[in-house]
């Protein structure tokens, strides 16, 4: 059995759908003994949303949740009831790490705020992951992903080098913006258990989704604060910025240095209007990309996307297939980097799913267990850990606390 | 409490562009001393411009973006290409617990300071190689800048309009992939303390921003189908969009999910008769009449500012937020209570206002110190108090062009 790097954590994830559980997944996927605490009876909410296995939309075949909670335990809690609360506090006292992304006034409420907690164990890092934060004054806030990504500045401006002023702006695609903010949500969850670990000293993490995604476009916001520009998704004057078609797909072509610039150059065969003095610096290469654009994807058109990606590759060109999921999931890159995993789930069978990006030396990504089914370790928490007779466990079940 | 989270961790750098900087940035904003390794004789581009904001700077130490992400490092310089200089860039490994690199796979090796090497020089040291498409597979020795991340990893293809080409977003990949690099090396550091081993990561770009859409791969592993961008549209929601408000190119998301938001957004627009249209009368008629239904949405948005939709929408507890432009987002009341931009003095540019740091830790703040360093600042704490060289020796270091 190979290491974990986490395997010494105690983690309680009180979160729904995407980012508070990307976050623990992260942990979880190293090691981290990952407890779930889902609302009886409906579970997190992601077990409701696509996509679902075969398109049956049962709430233990959705692959957004079978993804995002492998290698976690779930157990069933209603954390509204005083016996629920009195529960998680117990949980809370012997772990290390909580996750939560419940509004910040919800939290308050039920006294479960890290002032509340402190209390219980001092050494516990406690993380709240919200779309504004627990301070300021858009802290009660609602958002859903496309709300934090335009609210984030990345949202104003996509599509970049759009054509068309009267469109409308638009988020990057899929969960990318939530998982990010998971992401960052875990780095600094980590980096505040170091420090405990070194001084028996807890504390609180506030992660603002907004936040999280404005630092993702920082660039743009320093440019407006050092240089005054406005900066917004109508393109104008940059070199080869959009992926260009090719006969089977799109590929993008980035030039950035005079050394790319020429291969790329030879590999077109060296054309007369490509040799022109002008185009020799890469200031003056935005500055003509309008004549350069269009002859090179006049060139690009007469290849498949692969031939071309390998093609200019090896000259070194950074070309880059523009990919589907299909085309991930065919990679002999990602094979052979053991980026897709099989994991065997009770009902949802043998998936495969995409793993990690990072491959540890000593402690790599193993699959421990897929995602758990709705309540499925109450058995194993209440009665192993916190001493609950099965007699117990049932009573709970049938006033539904559990 | 006057600490940070990461005090005593010391970070040799050999990283660059946004991808590599920022990641060991990250851990500089976090208490770490990053020691850049860097020589005028291979200059990190981001010193000299930026193609994704699409600047060019004056010399080597006037670029506002390399010094956002480079706050609070130190520098050194060393030119690798000098025998002499690798012996230094091990000695200064020799004293510090992470190495980070972002060169084409194989390039550190070639240097004589490949992981076997350093593991050699610093028995639990761990080093970051982080790449494109990762350091082994055919494709290894392929590079890559941020759009070549968004396009190979599939989120150009799931971002933009659904009848114009994928779009590659904005940088903003470079810096996913930097914070992926700084959560694997806070992982490993963290095995580090509880066993004393180090170990050796090996991170693909192109991977750290493929699993971010996760769903979509799923859909495609599970179902076989493959997702493509749609704009804002999303799978079950409506409204679910960016409306035209008043001014110029002002706009406002709004989504809706729940029972109760619908409700509460049909009576904040005075429950026009065409909200008890039956084509809107449960979540799929909505999601199923969508186009429609934007269209009489954005009758009603058309008349106000997006922060005057944004207040009546939100007091009603419907999720409602201005699409902001970059100078907006710095008026912006609430970011403005966060806090989350500060300002620096650098010794050349000055005074220089940088994005700080998007978490809040309640007992460690990760703190702005210093602006990103001038070449070679550190040369003299780090060859003389550090690695303990006497001064004629770093001066004729200098004079050989190792230090340099």
């Amino acid at each position: 059995m190979t290491d974990k790097a986490l395997s010494h954590l105690n983690v309680i994830e009180l979160c729904t759908l995407v980012s508070g559980p990307y976050c623990t997944k992260l942990l979880a996927d190293f090691g981290a003994e990952v407890i779930k605490i889902e609302p009886p009876g409906i579970g997190d909410c992601a077990r409701r949303r696509g996509p679902f296995l075969h398109d049956i939309p049962a709430h233990e075949l959705s692959g957004l949740f079978l993804h995002l909670n492998t290698n976690k335990l779930s157990i069933t809690l209603d954390v509204t009831t005083e016996t629920g609360k009195g529960i998680l506090k117990e949980l809370i006292k012997q772990a290390d790490i909580f996750i939560e992304d419940n509004p910040p006034r919800v939290m308050e409420k039920q006294g479960l705020t890290y002032n509340d907690l402190e209390r219980l164990n001092p050494r516990l890092v406690m993380t709240s992951i919200t779309p504004f934060g627990q301070t300021g004054p858009y802290r009660d806030y609602k958002a859903y992903e496309l709300n934090s990504h335009h609210a984030g500045g990345e949202g104003y401006l996509l599509p970049i080098h759009s054509d068309d002023p009267d469109r409308e702006p638009v988020k990057p695609g899929g969960i990318v913006g939530d998982c990010a903010c998971g992401l960052s949500a875990a780095m600094a969850t980590l980096t505040a258990v170091y420090f405990m670990v070194e001084t028996g000293i807890g504390q609180h993490i506030d992660v603002s989704k907004q936040d999280v995604l404005m630092s993702l476009v920082q660039h743009h916001v320093c440019t407006f604060t050092n240089l005054g520009e406005v900066h917004h998704r109508l393109g104008k004057g940059f070199l080869m910025v959009l992926p260009m078609e090719c006969q089977d797909g799109y590929i993008i072509i980035t030039v950035v240095t005079d050394r790319e610039w020429r291969s790329l150059v030879e590999c077109m065969g060296n054309p007369s209007w490509a040799l022109d003095e002008k185009f020799l610096s890469w200031a003056n290469r935005h500055w003509y990309s309008d004549e350069i654009n269009p002859r090179v994807q006049a060139w690009v058109r007469q290849f498949k996307k692969e031939e071309l990606f390998h093609k200019l590759q090896a000259k070194g060109v950074a070309a880059v297939p523009v990919n589907t999921a299909e085309d991930l999931a065919q990679s002999a890159q990602l094979k052979e980097r053991g980026f897709f995993a099989d994991i065997d789930h009770a009902l949802a069978g043998t998936l495969r799913y995409p793993t990690v990006a990072y491959q540890f030396s000593r402690t790599p990504w193993t699959a421990m267990r897929p995602a758990p089914l709705l309540g499925q370790h109450n058995e194993l928490v209440y009665c192993g850990r916190l001493g609950f007779s099965k007699d117990q466990l049932t009573k709970l079940r049938e006033t539904g606390v559990i | 409490m006057n600490r940070t989270a990461l005090q005593g961790i010391r970070v040799a750098d050999f990283s660059w562009l946004w991808a590599g900087s920022y990641a060991t940035g990250l851990l500089a904003l976090m208490g770490a001393e990053v020691i850049k390794i860097e020589s005028m004789t291979a200059v990190d581009q981001t010193r000299v411009m930026s193609f994704t904001i699409g600047k060019a700077f004056e010399g080597v130490e006037s670029s506002y973006v390399f010094n956002a992400i480079n706050l609070n490092k130190l520098s050194v310089k060393l030119n690798l290409k000098k025998p002499q200089a690798i012996d230094l860039a091990k000695r200064i490994v020799q004293v510090s617990d992470i190495v980070a690199e972002n060169m084409r796979p194989g390039t550190m090796e070639r240097l004589g300071l490949g992981y076997n090497v350093l593991r050699a020089v610093k028995p639990d040291i761990i080093m970051l190689s982080s790449s494109a498409f990762g350091g082994k597979g055919p494709q290894r020795a392929y590079g890559g800048y941020a759009p070549s991340f968004a396009c190979a990893s599939g989120l150009a293809n799931l971002t933009g309009y659904r009848d114009r080409t994928p779009n590659p977003m904005t940088g903003s990949t470079d810096l996913m992939a930097a914070i992926t690099g700084a959560f694997s090396l806070i992982m490993a550091l963290n095995y580090k303390q509880k066993t004393g081993l180090g170990q050796y990561i090996d991170l693909s770009s192109v991977e750290s921003q493929a699993i971010l859409a996760g769903d979509a791969i799923m859909d495609y592993l599970m179902n076989g189908r493959v997702q493509y961008r749609d704009g804002n549209r999303d799978r079950i929601m409506a409204p679910h969009n960016c409306y035209r408000c008043r001014g110029d190119d002002k706009w406002v998301s709004i989504a809706i999910s729940a029972p109760e938001e619908w409700n509460s957004f049909c009576e904040i627009l005075g429950n026009p008769l065409w909200t008890r249209d039956g084509k809107f009368a449960d979540a799929y008629e909505r999601w199923k009449h969508q186009e429609e239904l934007d269209k009489l949405v954005t009758a009603w948005t058309i008349n106000y500012t997006h922060y005057e939709v944004t207040d009546m929408l939100q007091k009603a507890g419907v999720a409602a937020m201005p699409s902001l432009s970059n100078e907006e987002i710095v008026n912006d009341p609430h970011f403005k209570h966060r806090g989350v931009t500060t300002t620096v003095e650098h010794p050349v540019m000055g005074k220089v206002v940088v994005f700080g740091v998007p978490w809040q830790f309640s007992k460690t703040p990760a703190k702005i110190t210093k602006a990103a360093p001038v070449m070679g600042e550190s040369n003299d704490y780090v060859f003389r108090e550090l690695l303990g060289l006497p001064s004629d020796e770093i001066s004729r270091l200098v004079d050989e062009e190792v230090i340099h």
